[in-house]
């Protein structure tokens, strides 16, 4: 490194930090992963791609294009009749649908030219209801990693702020933050998940909220023992002679010097929040069943596995497998690209 | 000493005692880090503390910077006495008395860059406007000896004598009335400590600013000092003007440690005299004098009684025998 004699201006920590990121091929692969599937979600998102993902697009589990083979319940073998949907007064009585028979026959008649022609085969098969597979998996995409980013980003936050202020302050401001602590770890993880969830009641944003409020101790744990490595450190000392408040010794002094664990802890909260999202989802906490989400589809899969369709299953747990694993292994490298002493072998 | 005109800093009597948890159900324990100091300071002087690691000199500078308030005794900073002052009298104190700190790869924010952190006390501490205060950082980084382009770059662009020179410009960016430089020199080459000290020593002569200069370094504080303050174990055994102390040095603790220093040519070392043992523990310090277990002159008053500072030959001495042991 040169010290005198040249013009440029030093490459600040991020800059060095993004080179070596770059000159990692694990993270040069998995962030290109990681940029597809963002895409894939933005793209869901605005609505341009899975927008149909709750149609009916095929037959009841329609089988996938690399499984054609596969005995399908909608084929010549059917034991669905047409007679069996014929009404008479008796079964008005106790049809809670038979007052609407009418107004589904106009309905019927009105869009007859309108014929959707129920595809044998998907691209990745069909669920239960007749639904795309594909896209419902893109959609439940979208919103686990939504939830998962944001999720995480209030965990870090909850966790960076009491943190600071446990290890910087330390004393009685610890001991009470320390307690709080200690009684949300007491408590048995999924317990008071399913306690949070079970008060604020469902939808996406209380999933977020939940795994947030609830998520934020390690964090907390981690950026209070940097506080207390950090805030007796001579950079501090020599900010405090210069009249600095507090608040701009914990914030702008040391918190740029632990950046870099924050931004490693927010991604790992992002894969353990997928996966809590799943495990939510899953126990009929989560997401509400009128959206989709890979828990949601796990969930469903529960019922078809009994009946050998395995292809949901299997395209969400890839889906998910990938960005989890690509996930971790881009985490993995960020911590070697930030943390370069922490890492030497 | 006597014939400064006004006392930038006066010390009277300032102690700092920590308690420490000695375990579980077992109470607390008393460290006596500082016992009972006292000593004076004027413009364009600079006072030397020297004495072993663990006498006290580290904590004497985080009371000088008010970073924590002496349990008691007097410190006059500029007339105001800090020690019992509140928040807001220590708050607008603060820029008066700036530190220089042992180790310039950890005093500096290494995510900051130079020009930003020399930005920073300007900020908090004036009204200056942005282009003011950018004069302000480019006058500075050109007397400390950097070139006006190294004030965009990140601190680990720069070697050791670089940073402290980093470190000097933020102390003195805000025109401090005194700077506490804890041993500023003794992380870097020894070819770089020569060129620092002079640093220090053409900003005194530029500003008026009072230095208080710990270090262990006699040959360093022979080069800048002019008033001696020697430390054991937490309390002054020898003060006063550093070319009579270096002269004669009277107490047997200066006299040990002025023998302890190399010298070059032949006739002037001196014949060594060894102190025995380690330095005690503060936790637990011996009775009477402080350093009668390893005085080679010690007798039984000395483990009896504490010997307070006493005017011998224009300057002060704590020791019992003093006039026996220099006749």
């Amino acid at each position: 490194m040169s010290m005198n004699g040249t013009n440029t201006r030093s490459a600040s920590f991020w800059i060095q930090a993004w080179k070596r990121l770059l000159a990692d091929p694990v993270a040069r692969i998995c962030g290109c992963i990681l940029a597809i599937y963002l895409v894939v979600a933005l793209l869901s998102a605005t609505g341009l791609i899975a927008k149909g993902w709750n149609d009916e697009v095929g037959v009841s589990y329609a089988n996938p294009v690399f499984a054609p083979n596969e005995p399908n319940p909608e084929g010549d073998t059917s034991l669905i009749r047409e007679d069996a949907s014929v009404t008479d007064d008796e079964t008005k009585a106790i049809d809670p649908l038979a007052p609407k028979y009418e107004e589904i026959a106009k309905l019927e008649r009105t869009n007859a030219d309108k014929v959707t022609v129920l595809q044998r085969l998907l691209p990745l098969g069909g669920d239960k209801t007749g639904r795309d597979v594909l896209a419902k998996t893109i959609k439940a995409g979208q919103i686990s990693i939504a939830i998962g980013l944001a999720a995480s980003f209030i965990a870090v936050f909850i966790g960076v702020v009491l943190g600071a202020f446990s290890g910087y302050f330390g004393g009685k401001v610890n001991d009470a933050l320390e307690w709080v602590y200690n009684v949300f770890t007491s408590v048995p993880y999924i317990l008071l998940v399913l306690a949070f969830s079970a008060v604020l009641g469902k939808g996406v944003g209380t999933v977020i909220l939940v795994l947030g409020m609830t998520g934020w101790t390690g964090t907390y744990r981690l950026i209070r023992s940097e506080y207390i490595k950090h805030r007796d450190r001579d950079y501090v000392q020599a900010a405090n002679a210069i009249g600095a408040s507090h608040l701009r010794m914990m914030f702008l002094h040391i918190l740029p010097n632990v950046s870099h664990l924050i931004l490693i802890q927010l991604s790992q909260e992002v894969i353990s929040f997928i996966k809590a999202e799943v495990v939510l989802s899953f126990l009929g906490f989560g997401v509400p069943v009128d959206l989709i989400s890979w828990g949601i589809m796990i969930s469903d899969v529960r019922s078809e596995l009994v009946i050998g369709k395995w292809w949901q299953l299997a395209s969400c747990a890839t889906a998910m497998s990938v960005f989890v694993v690509a996930f971790s292994f881009f985490t993995d490298s960020l911590r070697d690209a930030l943390d370069p002493k922490s890492s030497r072998r | 000493m006597s014939e400064s005109k006004t006392n930038l800093l006066v010390a009277r009597d300032l102690t700092r005692h920590y308690q420490v948890s000695r375990g579980f159900m077992k109470g607390h324990a008393t460290v006596k880090a500082l016992n009972g100091v006292s000593f004076e300071l004027s413009a364009r002087r600079t006072l030397a503390v020297v004495g072993e690691s663990g006498c006290g000199k580290s904590t004497l500078a985080r009371q000088l910077t008010m970073i924590e308030p002496p349990t008691s005794g007097q410190l006059a900073i500029d007339g105001v006495d800090v020690a019992s002052a509140d928040k807001g009298t220590i708050r607008n104190m603060r820029s008066k008395v700036q530190m220089v700190f042992q180790n310039p790869f950890a005093s500096l924010n290494p995510r900051k860059q130079i020009s930003a952190m020399l930005d920073e006390p300007l900020k908090i501490n004036t009204t200056l406007s942005k282009s003011e205060r950018d004069e302000r950082i480019r006058a500075m980084i050109a007397t400390v000896g950097l070139r006006p382009e190294h004030s965009h770059r990140y601190p680990h662009m720069f070697s050791g004598g670089q940073r402290q020179r980093i470190a000097i410009a933020r102390a003195m960016i805000l025109n401090p009335k005194i700077v506490v430089a804890d041993e500023p020199v003794s992380a870097l080459d020894v070819s770089i400590q020569a060129q620092i000290l002079n640093l220090f020593m053409d900003l005194q002569d530029q500003y008026g600013t009072g230095y208080v200069f710990i270090s262990h370094n006699l040959a360093v504080v022979e080069h800048v000092a002019d008033d001696l303050l020697v430390m054991y174990l937490g309390s002054a055994v020898e003060y006063g003007a550093k070319s009579r102390i270096y002269q004669r040095p009277m107490h047997p603790y200066t006299q040990a440690l002025m023998s302890a220093t190399p010298a070059i040519h032949p006739e002037d070392r001196q014949i060594k005299i060894k102190i025995q043992g380690e330095l005690p523990s503060p936790l637990n310090p011996p009775s009477g004098c402080a350093f009668h277990k390893r005085c080679p002159y010690a007798v039984e008053r000395c483990a009896k009684e504490v010997p307070q500072l006493r005017e011998i030959d224009q300057r002060k001495v704590a020791c019992h025998r003093v006039e026996e042991i220099n006749t």
